[in-house]
């Protein structure tokens, strides 16, 4: 049989896997896009809606003017970091979707140790880069205890990552509601305003804050990380297959907590940028959904670092337009969350379709007897 | 279909039918599995389906079972055409299947497995009457299984046994038994294929075993069926056909390259010492109880042992993929930590068994597969770090030539191979350098038998230039071709080590089965 399969595999011809790889990976989550739009559209008819009108707004809210555009990168830059940060992990196989508390706890570190740079009269230039690194270092210790639990105890990282999101937001809580709340926040308990010195302004000639940047950077950094290193090769290695990356001795142990780190960095650096670019303050408004919005602009990305740009920039969008359709169209601005969770669960139908689309197969099938 | 075809369960004839396929044929998409076969299982006949894997014999029994509706072709059981869509209807029929995987549900007894199998079983059962009923059936019948015990505590011959008696007593008389004695000491085996054989012959069942092994094909079956890629190449009398001829229905004329050479060393120093290892498993049960051993350069020790009786458990301790609760390992008298540094300063080389699940990572590519050894010294890497996909392609593609691997390219992904060029991209990765030790555990299982001369004479090549090979596998015949010394594993245990000389495949029977 062997011989049978080596004469017939030659005759493939055409397209190499490596294209046919690509090319899955792209038409397949536009696919589910598709798809997700046509369910969508079912269920905007059955509540008498238009939705010609939906996607029309959807356009004009997300892409339609250069205040719409800045409005929804603006949205997409913590879409970046929070989507690296279920990418990374996803590569070395671990599911985490715990970025929403490394967002919100990395966000209040950068407040927290804002308060005394603040009062000592740091100058931006140095406060700035240390709530960032604060930010950083907190996330990195969230999400890499989720993965050191995983390694080491052998608990559920989803699970784990997901209950630590709560314990992250609860922490945040009790010092924002207590010893570090700031008298003047009444209504809204928040810790004390960084004050505008230690605001980090718009790109010049955008209102877009600097968190774009970093995400754009980062993302490249992370995928030539991923793709072209020898540590990048090792987690996709141990991602892959655990046991032989065991055989062939890789401190896999290592390799683990230190792509979870790599994700709660990225989602601690979020969080600083929410604080440092957005509020001004942590408090609860850190709690905002984008991390959990980050897995599924990751899941789009098919986990490609480089991908999870544009991607979260549809996300962006989306969620730029929702003020407009609640407006224009009289609906809940949760209309837009509704669209995410059909797409979400169209995407993972779609997971299924990979290595099964009839034209990109080889001329053999079932050799597998 | 007529109502002939389904008769009613109770109406069901308690002796042997016939079976007969016509022109078997099934196709997936463009390849065909099978193609035109017709066999003819007469009845009380234990009749043996031979051919290499890949041969289409999995897909024709389970063209019986109903599991596949072949493209053409049609099963007559008893001379009567039978429409089998699915295994319910198989098993209506009375056409029963042992797989190599037992099915039986092992936290409950013996008992409660055979009444739960039943598919008229009760809702609420009276186990009383059930357990009477039991017990006056395994008065009929041959061989008997401790029937209050729980399945998991069973050996595997009694799970065996329990699994054909699980057929018998669900009044299924054809009875299809895929590759039954993997799983079995050679004595076991013996005594299973044995009484099937009395009963065949008794009229009580029909018996169709898949086989691989000429030994228990002449000792115990009558008639034979031989497949080779998809079609049917010869059929006849299992006692006059010879082991020749019958080896060459299934391999055809293809050229097998010579057994290698066995040189002759002078006496060697110890390279690789086992002291003292022992392991758990997952609930803290012992898996290694102070394994022993020395391997001296230019020796391959192998050792043999039933399935589940520490061998895998000790290679995974080796390759670093089980942590060790006591013991040490030597090489050259140092001692030696399964990790990247050790492996490579060490020259410690494996062949896992089933390289997919175990040596590679199956959705990346034959080049990124062929580097796991190299990929974080130069010149695939610059600074330690910096990968350099160039040298790394250009390295697969040597290898790729120099060991005949077939595949459409370097980049495709190393699942889109055959089972025989997965082992040997493994091969090229792991023994196109230096070799000091090498560990292999059941190298060639699933094979076709070019991939398995070819990758037995690369390790005794590996041996011959002075490494120190251990040498795991389940398969005696192997051991027995490949080994200097053996060694028997038995619960966790080495129990007896001689050189292959002063030993015979009965003593080493006797020693798996932990006498």
């Amino acid at each position: 049989m062997t011989a049978v399969l080596a004469s017939s595999s030659i005759e493939r011809g055409g397209l190499s896997p490596r294209a046919i790889r690509m090319i899955e990976a792209v038409i397949i989550p536009l696919g589910a896009l598709v798809a997700s739009a046509a369910l969508f559209s079912v269920f905007l008819l059955f509540l008498g809606k238009s939705p010609v009108t939906f996607f029309n707004l959807i356009w004009t809210g997300g892409f339609g003017s250069a205040f719409s555009i800045q409005n929804t990168l603006q949205r997409a830059a913590p879409l970046i970091l929070t989507g690296l940060a279920f990418a990374i992990p996803a590569r070395i196989g671990l599911t985490l979707i715990g970025a929403e508390g490394a967002l919100v706890l990395g966000g209040f570190s950068a407040a927290a140790i804002a308060i005394p740079l603040v009062r000592g009269g740091w100058t931006p230039w140095i406060g700035l880069p240390i709530m960032a690194i604060a930010a950083m270092l907190v996330g990195a210790f969230w999400i890499g205890l989720a993965g050191w639990l995983r390694h080491y105890r052998g608990v559920n990282e989803t699970i784990s990552s997901l209950l630590l999101s709560y314990i992250a937001i609860a922490i945040m809580n009790f010092f924002v509601e207590g010893a570090l709340r700031d008298p003047a926040s009444a209504n809204k308990p928040s810790t004390m305003p960084i004050g505008d010195a230690y605001r980090i302004g718009p790109m010049p000639g955008t209102s877009v804050h600097w968190g774009l940047a970093a995400g754009v950077v980062l993302a490249v950094i992370l995928w030539l990380l991923m793709s072209r290193t020898t540590f990048g090769f090792a987690a996709r290695m141990t991602g892959g297959n655990v046991r032989a990356a065991q055989a062939q001795g890789l401190p896999v142990g290592f390799l683990v907590v230190a792509c979870c780190a790599i994700a709660g960095a990225c989602a601690g650096l979020a969080g600083f940028f929410e604080v440092a670019a957005i509020h001004g303050q942590a408090n609860a408004s850190l709690v905002a959904g984008y991390g959990f919005t980050g897995i599924l602009v990751a899941f789009l990305a098919r986990q490609n670092p480089l991908a999870v740009v544009p991607v979260a920039i549809l996300f962006g969008a989306l969620a730029a337009a929702g003020g407009l359709v609640q407006r224009r169209m009289a609906m809940p601005d949760a209309t837009v969350l509704v669209l995410q969770g059909m797409i979400f669960v169209v995407l993972l139908v779609s997971e299924t379709f990979y290595g099964r689309i009839p034209f990109l197969q080889p001329k053999r099938a079932g050799d597998r007897s | 279909m007529n109502i002939a075809a389904r008769p009613a369960p109770d109406s069901l004839p308690l002796r042997a039918p016939s079976l007969q396929t016509i022109g078997m044929t099934k196709t997936f998409g463009a390849f065909t599995a099978l193609d035109d076969v017709s066999i003819d299982v007469k009845p009380g006949s234990f009749h043996a389906l031979l051919g290499e894997n890949g041969a289409g014999k999995s897909t024709l029994v389970k063209c019986i079972m109903g599991f596949y509706t072949p493209e053409h072709g049609s099963v007559l059981l008893d001379g009567k055409e039978v429409e089998v869509r699915s295994p319910r209807d198989a098993r209506a029929l009375g056409i029963g299947m042992v797989y190599q995987q037992f099915t039986l549900v092992p936290c409950l007894t013996a008992a409660e497995n055979l009444v739960i199998s039943r598919a008229d079983a009760p809702a609420i059962i009276d186990w009383k009457a059930e357990k009477q009923r039991l017990e006056a059936f395994m008065e009929r019948m041959p061989f008997r299984v401790p029937l209050n015990e729980q399945v998991s505590s069973l050996s595997a011959g009694e799970k065996q046994k329990l699994e054909i008696l699980k057929l018998l007593y669900l009044e299924q008389r054809f009875v299809i038994l895929d590759e039954p004695t993997s799983v079995l000491t050679p004595g076991e085996a013996d005594e299973v294929l044995g009484l099937l054989g009395d009963m065949a012959r008794r009229g009580e069942v029909t018996v169709l075993m898949i086989s691989h092994k000429f030994r228990e094909v002449k000792a115990f079956c009558d008639s034979f069926t031989v497949l080779r890629r998809g079609r049917l190449t010869g059929a006849g009398d299992a006692q006059t056909a010879t082991v020749a001829e019958m080896s060459r229905m299934m391999i055809g004329d293809t050229e097998i390259r010579e057994r290698a050479e066995r040189r002759k060393h002078n006496d060697r120093p110890a390279v690789l010492e086992l002291a003292g290892l022992v392991a758990e498993d997952g609930e803290g049960r012992p898996v290694l109880n102070a394994i022993n051993l020395k391997v001296k350069a230019g020796e391959i020790v192998g050792i043999a042992g039933v399935s589940g009786n520490g061998q895998s458990a000790l290679v995974e301790a080796l390759a670093g993929q089980r942590p060790l609760k006591d013991g040490a390992i030597f090489i050259h008298g140092k001692p030696f930590e399964p990790k990247r540094g050790d492996f490579d300063r060490f020259k410690v080389f494996g062949l896992p068994e089933e390289p997919l699940k175990n040596a590679t990572v199956p959705r990346m590519s034959v080049a990124e597969n062929m580097a796991f050894r190299a990929f974080d010294k130069a010149p695939m890497a610059s600074l330690g770090w910096w990968l350099s996909p160039g040298p790394m392609r250009k390295r697969a593609e040597e290898l790729i030539d120099r060991y005949r691997v077939k595949t459409t390219s370097a980049d495709a992904p190393i699942e889109t191979l055959s089972g025989g060029n997965v082992q040997r991209a493994v091969l090229a990765r792991e023994l196109s350098g230096d070799v000091d030790v090498l560990i292999v555990a059941n190298p060639c299982f699933g094979l076709d038998f070019a991939s398995v001369s070819e990758i037995r004479s690369q390790i005794m090549e590996q041996r011959n230039r002075g490494a120190a090979v251990l040498l795991v596998s389940e398969d005696l015949d192997e051991i027995l071709e490949l080994a200097d010394r053996v060694a028997v594993m038995s619960g966790g245990a080495i129990g007896y080590v001689a050189a292959i000389e002063d030993t015979d495949r009965n003593t080493i029977g006797q020693h798996m089965a932990g006498h």
